[in-house]
């Protein structure tokens, strides 16, 4: 187990250069760089700009730099918003992102995974066909729609949510559901199907033989396995939601990362795409990591070893 | 059966059991929702003011700032010697000015006006301020909008690094009293004073840190209508009364909170829930709707221009006959009304309505429409125009391409545009659509055959929109360079009244008789505010100012 994490965290931080070279190379591959304004620039003022952001130096040169950086946890000045690093603005964001993003994952779980069970257990009835019927809906209804749809009926027909901003608890009941809409129908659909397969297998004939209650057999031994699945989804999905959505945060005005990232790419705020590119990498791989750990407690055969 | 249903319910008792066991972190959302309820019911006893800046200012100091969601603030924070005010220039820290008989000179006398924080504002910190626009070593970064006070003698050196600061002719006497000198006779200089560029910062609380003073409310001190309170990144910027303010007594409003709702549907939600005051970005296909339903609806002027840019250099537009025939065969009255749809007019020249010339009428009626006809297109015209030029009824036209920004709205034009010209000219252009960055690169290198393009004055004068064309200037992306242009506009920089508009519109008419513009509409700012907000004002370039409005 030891060995497995030694392992994992070395590959974890190749992984990582390789993002960090991958967005670096690709950021000033695109047309157009951090000054390039409506209005043409003095070149004197452009000059200093340059300076100021190490733009003038040779690329490796900023690259060494920017690496260099990274490892002592700096992420650099924001190019577009005078006086903000990138540190501070993903203090900010984060934590507004993380709250609607715990909601979401929080619903994804509490509601996506006994549907998924329970339209399992009562294959093909009706409890079976209207869950899946929704959570069909739920997978080809994109975020926005899902968004727009939620403003224009509860907020502006019935007035009962608020539309933009996260003041109140009120607030947060949009974005959660827009937010996660698609992951929880997903999960419902995954949790079924997993659920349907191992509710076949022979250990589960065995123990309904045995005579343990209809509870034990669902709740002790099928739900473990058929969780498997379920938690390689959720993984990747606890980093892509926490990290903010950039559709959903628009939609409903929350100052979020995601609203922050889509920013930094129209803008080149090459420091902030980068940084936040880093921070969602590390959350991701970390997550990944998590998952492999969870593996092994849901079932004990799968092996640490590789 | 009961068994089964039991057992599903029980594990599904376990499962939300352990799950919130990990996050309840719920407690302290009643009380959040107590004060939200207070903030609507102060807003309802009418002291605050609720409005979309839409997105969040890379800044709001006066001297960094170019952009308009910046002014947009610091017009409120903020004040300059004069204010617009109805329209009209009104003396504001400056209580009167002298202007010496050549126009050169002008001696500001300060009223007794004072900073948020008590503090008397000096001449000394006007003096400071426009220097620091000028300092090209400035901390943070240099100004980008220093050359606004070029006007003033030795700015420009100073800016360009090849004279001294010192030498810059602004000069405070005394506490109370500014001496600039001019290069020329200005005859909109006390106008560029309302200007932010202009307005005045304090050198202690500037220094204390360059970068974020002006945004951090614990620094952030000034000298306008209301100050910096709270700031929320990417979130709101919260303002509130200035009781030190010098105009006091007419600021009713205790509290704005200026919010950064960047999508424009979610913002007229909200308007229409009543959840904001003001707003002026609104979701064109909206439009329609709001002008018939809305009273609060209003379309006011904006100084700027649409159109299409032609790179001279390029076949085939680097003939000026095909570049008119491409002009004349649109319809921009079409264009105006069934795809902009916000009240945009025809532009017939590149110069906006709103700027007057010396006998106070618009230049752009006395400017004419030179050979386009705003109320359609002259398609007989165009097509000999294109014949001559080799291209009898499209025949042989190469395939040419037009950028534009991604956009809706320029998407929906440059679709009309494309087809205006198959139809009336027998022509195929080709369409792309580049990201905002990766179109501005190609449009200042000159890597285009034609581009959409637009310009916003910055000042009430028909030279913000002109000076564009000048052979050195680093916005002339049409890669034009006219010697005669030039010595119009450089010219009328030495003269006054008359005789310089006289040299503006011949040079209006050489970059028009080139045609190396295609113009298609004047800007409009379609705009809403509630009916209970009074005596609001918005400035003839485009900035809001709540200084004297009232929330019944």
């Amino acid at each position: 187990m030891g060995r497995f994490i030694v392992n994992r965290v070395f590959s974890m931080g190749i992984t990582l250069l390789l993002v960090i070279t991958i967005t670096f190379a690709l950021m000033h591959a695109i047309p157009g760089g951090p000054f390039t304004r409506e209005k043409a620039l003095p070149p004197a003022v452009m000059k200093a700009l340059e300076a100021k952001f190490n733009l003038d130096q040779p690329l490796w040169r900023q690259y060494v730099d920017y690496l260099g950086g990274v490892i002592k946890g700096d992420l650099g000045p924001s190019f577009q918003r005078t006086g903000v690093t990138v540190n501070k603005l993903i203090e900010e964001g984060f934590p507004i992102s993380a709250k609607i993003g715990g909601l979401s994952v929080l619903l994804v779980l509490i509601l996506g995974v006994p549907i998924g069970i329970i339209s399992a257990l009562k294959q093909n009835k009706w409890q079976d066909q209207l869950a899946m019927f929704l959570a069909t809906l739920g997978v080809t209804i994109p975020s926005f729609v899902l968004g727009t749809l939620i403003i224009y009926i509860f907020s502006a027909k019935l007035g009962w949510l608020p539309s933009y901003g996260l003041k109140s608890w009120k607030h947060y009941i949009g974005p959660v559901i827009a937010l996660g809409g698609f992951s929880l129908s997903f999960v419902a659909r995954l949790t079924r199907s997993s659920m349907l397969e191992v509710l076949q297998q022979d250990y589960i004939r065995t123990a309904r033989a045995k005579g343990l209650s209809e509870f034990v057999v669902v709740g002790k031994h099928a739900l473990k396995n058929a969780l498997i699945p379920v938690v390689t989804y959720v993984g990747p999905l606890v980093a892509a939601i926490l990290t903010g959505s950039f559709v959903v945060e628009k939609i409903f005005a929350i100052p979020g990362m995601g609203k922050h990232f889509v920013e930094s790419v129209g803008n080149r705020d090459y420091t902030v795409l980068m940084g936040i590119t880093i921070f969602y990498a590390i959350f991701l791989v970390v997550m990944v990591l998590l998952v492999d750990i969870t593996y092994g407690l849901i079932d004990p055969r799968i092996k640490m070893d590789e | 059966m009961v068994r089964r249903s039991l057992t599903l319910i029980l594990v599904m008792m376990l499962m939300i059991t352990t799950v919130t066991g990990c996050g309840g972190n719920n407690q302290t959302e009643p009380q959040e929702n107590q004060s939200e309820q207070a903030t609507r019911e102060e807003t309802k006893e009418g002291s605050v003011l609720i409005w979309n800046l839409r997105t969040e200012p890379k800044t709001i100091d006066p001297q960094l700032n170019s952009a308009a969601d910046g002014g947009h603030v610091i017009n409120n924070t903020f004040e300059g010697l004069m204010r617009e005010i109805d329209g009209k220039l009104q003396p504001a820290i400056a209580e009167s000015c002298d202007v010496s008989e050549d126009g050169l000179t002008y001696t500001f006398h300060l009223r007794d006006a004072k900073w948020s924080d008590g503090k008397p504002v000096t001449a000394q910190d006007f003096e400071y301020a426009w220097k620091r626009a000028l300092d090209p070593n400035l901390v943070p970064e240099p100004a980008e909008y220093a050359f606004q006070l070029f006007y003033i003698k030795g700015a420009q050196d100073a800016y360009e690094g090849k004279g001294a600061l010192e030498d810059v002719a602004i000069t405070a006497k005394d506490d109370k009293t500014l001496e600039v000198t001019l290069n020329a006779p200005t005859p909109y200089f006390l106008a560029l004073t309302g200007f932010y560029t202009y307005m005045p910062v304090r050198a202690d609380v500037v220094e204390k840190d360059p970068e974020n003073w002006a945004r951090n409310p614990e620094k952030a001190i000034s000298n306008g209508p209301f100050k910096v309170t709270a700031y929320a990144m990417g979130d709101r910027i919260v303002l509130e009364r200035n009781e030190n303010y010098w105009n006091a007594d007419k600021v009713k409003i205790d509290k704005i909170e200026a919010l950064m709702i960047v999508e424009e549907s979610t913002a007229l939600t909200a308007y229409e829930a009543d959840e904001l005051d003001v707003i002026d970005q609104l979701p064109v296909q909206e439009i329609p709707r709001l002008k018939a339903e809305d009273p609060t609806f209003a379309i006011w002027p904006q100084v700027g221009t649409y159109y299409y840019i032609f790179n001279v250099n390029k076949k085939p537009v680097d003939d000026i006959r095909v570049r008119r025939a491409l002009t004349l065969a649109i319809d921009r009255k079409a264009i105006c009304e069934k795809i902009a749809k916000g009240g945009q007019l025809p532009a017939t020249g590149f110069t906006p309505p709103g700027l007057l010339d010396a006998d106070g009428n618009e230049f752009q009626k006395v400017a004419g429409d030179y050979y386009i006809d705003p109320n359609g297109a002259k398609i007989e015209e165009a097509k000999k125009l294109l014949a001559e030029a080799g291209y009898p009824d499209g025949k042989g036209f190469p395939e040419i391409t037009v950028i534009y920004n991604t956009q809706e709205a320029n998407k929906a034009i440059a679709e009309a545009v494309q087809e205006m010209w198959k139809q009336n000219l027998g022509i195929h252009v080709k369409l792309q659509n580049q990201e905002w960055a990766v179109c501005q690169d190609a449009r200042h290198h000159g890597n285009f055959t034609i581009a959409r393009a637009g310009w916003l004055g910055d000042y009430a004068d028909p030279m913000t929109m002109l000076d564009l064309w000048l052979s050195y200037s680093g916005n002339n992306d049409c890669q034009w360079n006219n010697k005669e242009y030039d010595e119009f506009i450089e010219g009328s920089k030495l003269l006054t009244g008359k005789e310089r508009f006289g040299l503006l519109y011949k040079a209006q008419d050489v970059m028009m008789e080139t045609n190396i513009v295609m113009p298609i509409y004047y800007y409009t700012r379609p705009l809403m505010v509630k009916e209970r907000v009074k005596d609001w004002q918005r400035t003839k370039m485009g900035h809001w100012f709540f200084g004297q409005a009232s929330i019944e």
